[in-house]
């Protein structure tokens, strides 16, 4: 099985995509969807492959692929997955695919558009398989470069220059800061590596692991919507194309939290266990505040931006324990709410395209127009107040049991951040499914597609899934936590 | 077959409902076959629980039927289902009462299928309150149950539905919190989600600290986290706010589970989890519970009698009878179940939420079916009714004197066995309860008396106001099973008995 060189595929097929999806002329629409949906379905077959390929009894890293690059430096071509990455690297196939999917709306330019988002889909996968440092930053502005362009080109004219630029900045100066703490270490071994598993082992004097953690951490936790750096999130989910949120909420936001998992709490143990009492504080502020701001918004999409940050600050919650459980939770977090903030954002997608406004105050009643839609939000609805039988609760579970072991009462400030999370997610759904409809909606608006239908079953069968049933990706969780608490040295 | 059968038994019991629930979207969309399908699922699990009520070996007492499954194993949770002579009976209320709801909610005509798909779902949550051993299973059922009940009162309620669907989902989401940080903590503290081991260990654990906190303080915070959740599910004054309005907006057939079943998740929390778990603190704090119960049962007495809509009344009457559970739990507390009182309160409390499932679930229904002929619910309004619907007015009143407590029918011999349980721990609180009882004869002779006595307005002289069939096949099997109870509750106390001695 390592010979077949399955993480390079995945990494590879959504880039070549990118450049041959050039080869078709700009007007043939329908072609260049029906590719892009055949690419996006290979992917997620791949990354489902390399999840039914992890030998789970086995653990630790496995499908990798190593082969030199820059020896001088010490930096190599080096992937591979274990418990951690490869739920993630699943979640990126998913929302890629149902992303796709709902993609039909795009009418301006849909070659680039797609291209774009294959780039970003390439740099995502390589982020999350990377083990070797350089290559890690390399996919990292693979990811992050593309989604400029896709939200100032097709996102909502009203704030997409705006809203590009504030989400390029930040991401670009916190991977900044990342990149100096990062070569700090670098440099600080002899020879020099990048290489992750080195780096893993090289045991940083703990000095250096305190002055370098803020950097590394904080870089990556900008992406990841950490308080206060969160800024730019909400404005560039709402301004971003549907497919756009999606994969922006969905995983990108993923991508910072994992990297400041990968390079922040794996190379600086001690740094972390210094720095993270402040840190978890930070993370309460993310939950409880996303939450209250989600309740004031009265921008469909804005509650949902919002939400992301308070589920984010839950990821983070969990990081900053690090403890098993926390560790667990936060990870099967980043899973959960990917899969649900994509599901949100389709549905929020799919109710603009139709009404052309997501003021709340003028919705109502959709649930008569598109049943389905209406559904999938309320089951997205249910797993994002943590409800039992749902994902978010088998996820946020564990979180509560690590902030317990750490800190008792961050554990039941957060429990409120679930009964407001439930109140608002509940007055959206009520405002905007239930109720009255407008004469002029009832006029335009139009049941959902084929397409739209399967992306929406899909992402609800996943957090039905989950959570009537965990032990099939918690399990694969469980094992990489173990690897991560090796590292801790617990 | 029958091995596979008889091991998961409980779990049929469990999911057929949710089954029939997905199997409802395959059949056309008839209201009439929907609705005998759902009628016909309904009495599979009531078959099943049948069964299990035979084959419970009450000679060797203690969990049987036990199913075990890991779930989720990186916390160590499982699926662990089994049954004793508390939750049966409570099982067999589910049961019963489901496909009666059902018939009741014939009338139903809007969204009909999913309408009976979330009934059905509420059935499998209710049920697995009632099955599950494991601690985190059992708030896995706790919670999800609100779910359909939820869309039940905002989709097909009164008039007010919005605000008291979510007021009900917030306030009772809100008060499980408690009970979710209280099951995480004893999982930390004490490694283990599975309550017969946890009724080992957790009251034994009075040492140690979890994260700076001391294990007392702790078992404090606990065990009212874990209250709280209970008491606002019951509800006991001053928690009983949510109640009336979710019960008054609410269709017929949401009201009668919302009474029937879904209140004794409360009573049933109070005895499966806090008692065995928290032995010393709930005899702490039983006086307070005391207290708390001679509250609602007055003060739920005064308030439904000063109600003026019907279903308001009803509701309100919950509040009073359900007081009566919380005082049997409290003396049982006070006085351990080993005493002879003390378990005495015990099963009266346990048979209280048998007998008070059976009346309030026909009070709502006679209620429902009142209002879809009158039109009205204002007692203001009513009168004379006896006269135009004798069969309605002779089953009104039967029901409302097994929910006065009238001896003979079902509500006498629990509250009695309340009564004098708790006499011995709580005199003052049973002398107000005593109190209590007499404004329950005052509102319930009030309702009775508006609806079927005294002159009947004009606008009705001609109106069809008489029990429908179904209605009648509906309400048949709950006038049995007060009867019976009232006459002989030995059938039932001697399943209890094998739970509390």
């Amino acid at each position: 099985m390592t010979s077949f060189p399955l993480l390079s595929l995945l990494v590879f097929l959504p880039i070549a995509s990118a450049l041959a999806l050039f080869l078709f002329p700009a007007g043939s629409r329908r072609a260049i969807r029906w590719f892009a949906l055949a690419v996006s379905a290979a992917s997620l077959a791949l990354s489902a492959a390399a999840y039914l390929a992890y030998d789970l009894p086995a653990g630790g890293y496995q499908l990798e692929e190593y082969l030199e690059w820059i020896p001088r430096w010490g930096i190599g071509y080096h992937v591979g997955v274990n418990g951690i990455s490869l739920p993630l690297v699943l979640l990126t196939g998913i929302v890629m695919f149902t992303g796709v999917l709902i993609s039909r709306g795009i009418d301006e330019r849909p070659r680039e558009f797609f291209a774009f988002l294959f780039l970003l889909a390439g740099g995502v996968f390589g982020v999350f398989v990377s083990l070797d440092l350089f290559l890690l930053f390399f996919f990292y502005e693979i990811a992050v470069f593309p989604m400029y362009l896709l939200i100032a080109l097709w996102g909502w004219p009203k704030t997409r220059e705006y809203a590009a630029m504030k989400l390029t900045l930040y991401l670009f100066l916190g991977s900044m800061v990342a990149l100096i703490g990062a070569l700090v270490l670098v440099f600080s071994t002899t020879p020099a590596t990048f290489d992750l598993i080195r780096l893993e082992a090289a045991g940083f004097p703990a000095d250096l692991q305190r002055t370098v953690f803020p950097f590394v951490f904080l870089g990556f936790a900008v992406l990841g919507g950490l308080f206060p750096f969160h800024n730019w999130s909400p404005d560039g989910h709402v301004a971003a194309p549907t497919a756009v949120s999606m994969f922006h909420a969905g995983v990108l936001m993923k991508l910072g939290a994992f990297a400041a998992l990968r390079v922040g709490i794996l190379l600086l143990p001690e740094g972390a266990r210094f720095h993270m009492p402040w840190i978890l504080i930070l993370a309460l502020v993310n939950v409880l505040y996303g939450a209250f701001i989600a309740m004031v918004q009265t921008d469909f999409k804005y509650v949902i931006g919002f939400s992301s940050v308070s589920h984010m600050g839950l990821v983070m919650l969990g990081f900053a324990t690090l403890n098993s459980d926390g560790l667990l939770g936060a990870s099967l977090q980043m899973f959960s709410h990917g899969v649900m903030t994509a599901l949100f954002f389709a549905v929020v997608g799919m109710v603009y395209d139709r009404t052309h406004t997501r003021e709340i105050s003028a919705l109502g009643g959709l649930a008569r127009k598109m049943p389905l839609a209406a559904l999938a939000f309320i089951v997205g609805a249910l797993a994002s107040m943590g409800m039992p039988g749902f994902s978010g609760f088998v996820a946020e579970f564990p979180v509560f049991l690590g902030v317990w072991q750490t800190r008792p009462a961050a554990a039941v400030a957060a429990a409120v951040g679930i009964v407001v999370t439930a109140a608002y997610i509940l007055l959206v759904v009520r405002r905007v499914f239930f109720g009255a409809m407008s004469a002029e909606h009832d006029r335009i608006v139009s049941g959902i597609r084929v397409k739209d239908s399967i992306a929406l079953i899909l992402l609800m069968c996943i957090l039905i899934g989950m959570g009537v049933y965990p032990a099939w990706i918690a399990t694969l969780a469980e094992s990489g936590v173990q690897s991560v608490m090796r590292v801790l040295g617990n | 077959m029958t091995e596979f059968f008889s091991h998961h038994l409980l779990s049929l019991i469990l999911w057929t409902p949710a089954l029939a629930a997905a199997l409802l979207f395959l059949l056309p969309d008839r209201g009439r076959i929907l609705k005998v399908f759902a009628v016909g699922a309904s009495l599979i699990p009531l078959g099943l629980t049948m069964a299990v009520w035979v084959g419970y070996d009450g000679a060797q007492a203690g969990f049987q039927f036990a199913e075990r499954a890991p779930w989720y194993p990186a916390i160590g949770a499982e699926y662990f289902l089994a049954v004793d002579g508390l939750s049966i009976p409570l099982i067999l209320l589910t049961a019963v009462l489901t496909p009666v709801a059902l018939l009741a909610a014939a009338g139903v005509r809007e969204k009909v299928r999913a309408f009976l798909a979330l009934f059905l779902l509420l059935e499998t949550g209710i049920l697995g309150v009632f099955l599950s051993l494991d601690l985190l299973l059992f708030f896995i059922f706790w919670e999800v149950s609100l779910v359909p009940m939820y869309f039940l009162i905002q989709s097909w309620g009164g008039e007010k539905r919005d605000g008291a669907a979510l007021k009900f989902l917030l306030y009772t989401m809100g008060a499980s919190l408690g009970l979710l940080l209280a099951i995480q903590v004893i999982r930390i503290a004490a490694g283990s989600f599975d309550l017969t081991v946890l009724a080992e260990r957790w009251p034994a654990l009075r040492m140690g600290s979890l994260g700076g906190v001391q294990i007392p303080t702790l078992k404090f915070l606990t065990f009212w986290g874990m209250a709280v959740a209970f008491l606002v599910k019951l509800p006991v004054w001053p928690f009983h706010t949510w109640l009336p309005d979710a019960h008054t907006e609410a269709p017929t057939a949401g009201s009668m589970i919302l009474a029937g079943v879904l209140l004794k998740m409360g009573g049933y929390g109070l005895i499966r989890l806090l008692l065995p778990l928290f032995p010393a603190e709930a005899a702490r704090f039983s006086p307070l519970l005391a207290a708390l119960a001679a509250a609602a049962i007055v003060l739920g007495a005064l308030a439904a009698w000063s109600q003026n809509d019907f279903k308001r009344l009803v509701a309100y009457s919950s509040v009073a009878h359900m007081g009566f559970v919380v005082l049997g739990v409290a003396a049982g507390a006070s006085l351990g179940a080993d005493t002879a009182a003390g378990s005495l309160a015990l099963r009266g409390a346990s048979l209280q939420m048998f007998t008070h499932g059976l009346s309030a679930a026909g009070m709502f229904l006679l209620v429902g079916a009142l209002y879809d002929r009158a039109h009205t619910r204002n007692l203001e309004e009513l009168g004379g009714l006896f006269r135009r619907a004798p069969l309605y007015g002779g089953i009104l009143t039967f029901t409302a004197m097994a929910s006065l407590g009238l001896p003979g029918l079902a509500g006498f011999v629990s509250e009695l066995m309340v009564i004098l349980g708790s006499f011995a721990a709580f005199p003052l609180a049973v002398a107000a309860a005593a109190v209590g009882l007499f404004f329950t004869g005052a509102y319930i002779l009030k309702a009775v008396g508006r609806v079927l006595h005294g002159a009947l307005p004009d606008r009705w002289k001609d109106a069809p106001l008489e029990i429908g069939i179904r209605e009648r096949l509906a309400v048949a099997p709950l006038m049995i099973l007060m009867l019976v109870t009232g006459l002989w509750p030995e059938w039932i106390l001697e399943m209890i008995g094998t739970a509390i001695r």
